[in-house]
């Protein structure tokens, strides 16, 4: 049998990506944003035409939540958003522990889990063998977390990733297929001047 | 009773503070570490200070994201490890390098001079290259007259000139520990 998730069923990974992103994340200009390596980066190139509110990455896998909570700290009135997969966000799981016991108030961190390393091959991840990154969300101490796994879901969820009263985190889960085919900005220093020019008028 | 490190500091102030007081004035605002006792009296000060945010990190690699994205949020972080974290943080390296963000990190030493504990040597002998190989300048403190300038100019090199620079706080400095 398998297991069951936070919500008490055998976790689904039905929904398309190409649909499910752009649905939950709205307005992109709402946030700043730091997407994970990989699938979600392309997700989010796509969404806001590689727009200058984007950080992504290519590599350092495991380092986009920590990279967000630095820069929701450092930018308190703005919303900051993290997105990334369930396999980069398994490689450093406990930066949810280091991001709840601060709880940011402009912070939320969407996972979108396919439940596999879809850069790699479509192997499968921990979270098709029965690892629920909700739960341990929750465990880490973050209050707001929900997971979506069906269109009727979308909506609370978005307005989640609004919340000012804390840390948010939602995990979309979805099918394993492709993200969006998009070019973007693949120079790590030059997507760094073209961030900050945008945000403080200067490199 | 035992005084902690810092109720000690508070009768004879060292130079830990006037390190403190050198990252203050470069406006670092980001004091991120996992907890060390080479550091504690930094991490302490950071603690009580409200202008500042004071992270406790589960692994010394989150240190050098958080120092990304304070970055490119416009603020200043400083990462606060003890050598054998420096060995956690290689790969993450890669995005100050290519990003060519700042980073300052203090790194407190174990397994180099006079060390007495045979695990602590492989990764306190590799700190520097393993560094240096991650094109990270590292310069060394060994006398406490040496704390304050080195960190400032570590801080000028990280902040103005968009380095990543370690500050090597050696065992001549801290002393070899005796467990």
């Amino acid at each position: 049998m398998a297991k069951q998730d936070t919500a008490g069923h055998a976790p689904k990974f039905e929904m398309d990506r190409c649909k499910a992103v752009p649905a939950l994340i709205g307005n992109h200009e709402d946030f700043l944003i730091v997407s994970g390596l990989a699938g979600t980066s392309k997700d989010m190139a796509s969404l806001t035409g590689d727009a200058a509110n984007l950080y992504t990455m290519a590599g350092a896998m495991g380092a986009a939540t920590a990279m967000g909570l630095g820069l929701a700290l450092a930018q308190p009135d703005r919303r900051v958003l993290v997105i990334t997969g369930d396999g980069e966000l398994l490689m450093n799981v406990g930066t949810l522990a280091t991001i709840a016991v601060l709880n940011p108030s402009n912070l939320s961190i969407v996972c979108v889990d396919n439940g596999h390393y879809g850069e790699t091959g479509y192997q499968k991840s921990h979270t098709s063998r029965g690892v629920d990154l909700e739960q341990m969300a929750i465990g880490a101490g973050i209050k707001m977390t929900c997971t979506v796994e069906r269109e009727d879901q979308l909506g609370d969820a978005s307005r989640l990733l609004r919340e000012t009263n804390g840390t948010s985190f939602v995990v979309l889960r979805v099918s394993p297929e492709e993200p969006p085919k998009v070019k973007r900005l693949m120079e790590p220093a030059a997507a760094r001047a073209r961030f900050r020019n945008a945000l403080l008028g200067r490199p | 009773m035992a005084l902690s490190k810092t109720e000690q500091n508070d009768t004879e102030r060292g130079w830990q503070h006037d390190v403190y007081d050198v990252l203050r004035a470069h406006d670092v605002t980001q004091f991120s570490y996992v907890p060390d006792a080479g550091h504690a009296i930094l991490i302490d000060l950071s603690i009580a200070d409200a202008q500042v945010h004071s992270i406790a990190l589960t692994t010394e690699e989150e240190g050098v994201a958080l120092a990304a994205g304070a970055n490119l949020g416009d603020a200043r972080a400083v990462l606060m490890m003890q050598s054998s974290g420096v060995g956690n943080c290689i790969n993450f390296l890669s995005l100050m390098k290519g990003g060519k963000f700042p980073l300052l990190t203090l790194v407190s030493m174990r397994g180099e001079y006079g060390e007495g504990n045979p695990w602590q040597m492989p990764m306190g002998q590799a700190v520097r290259p393993v560094l240096e190989a991650m094109g990270v300048i590292c310069m060394d403190v060994c006398t406490p007259d040496e704390a304050v300038p080195t960190v400032d100019a570590a801080a000028t090199m990280a902040y103005k000139a968009n380095n990543a620079v370690a500050v090597i706080l050696t065992q001549k400095l801290l002393g070899a520990k005796a467990f």
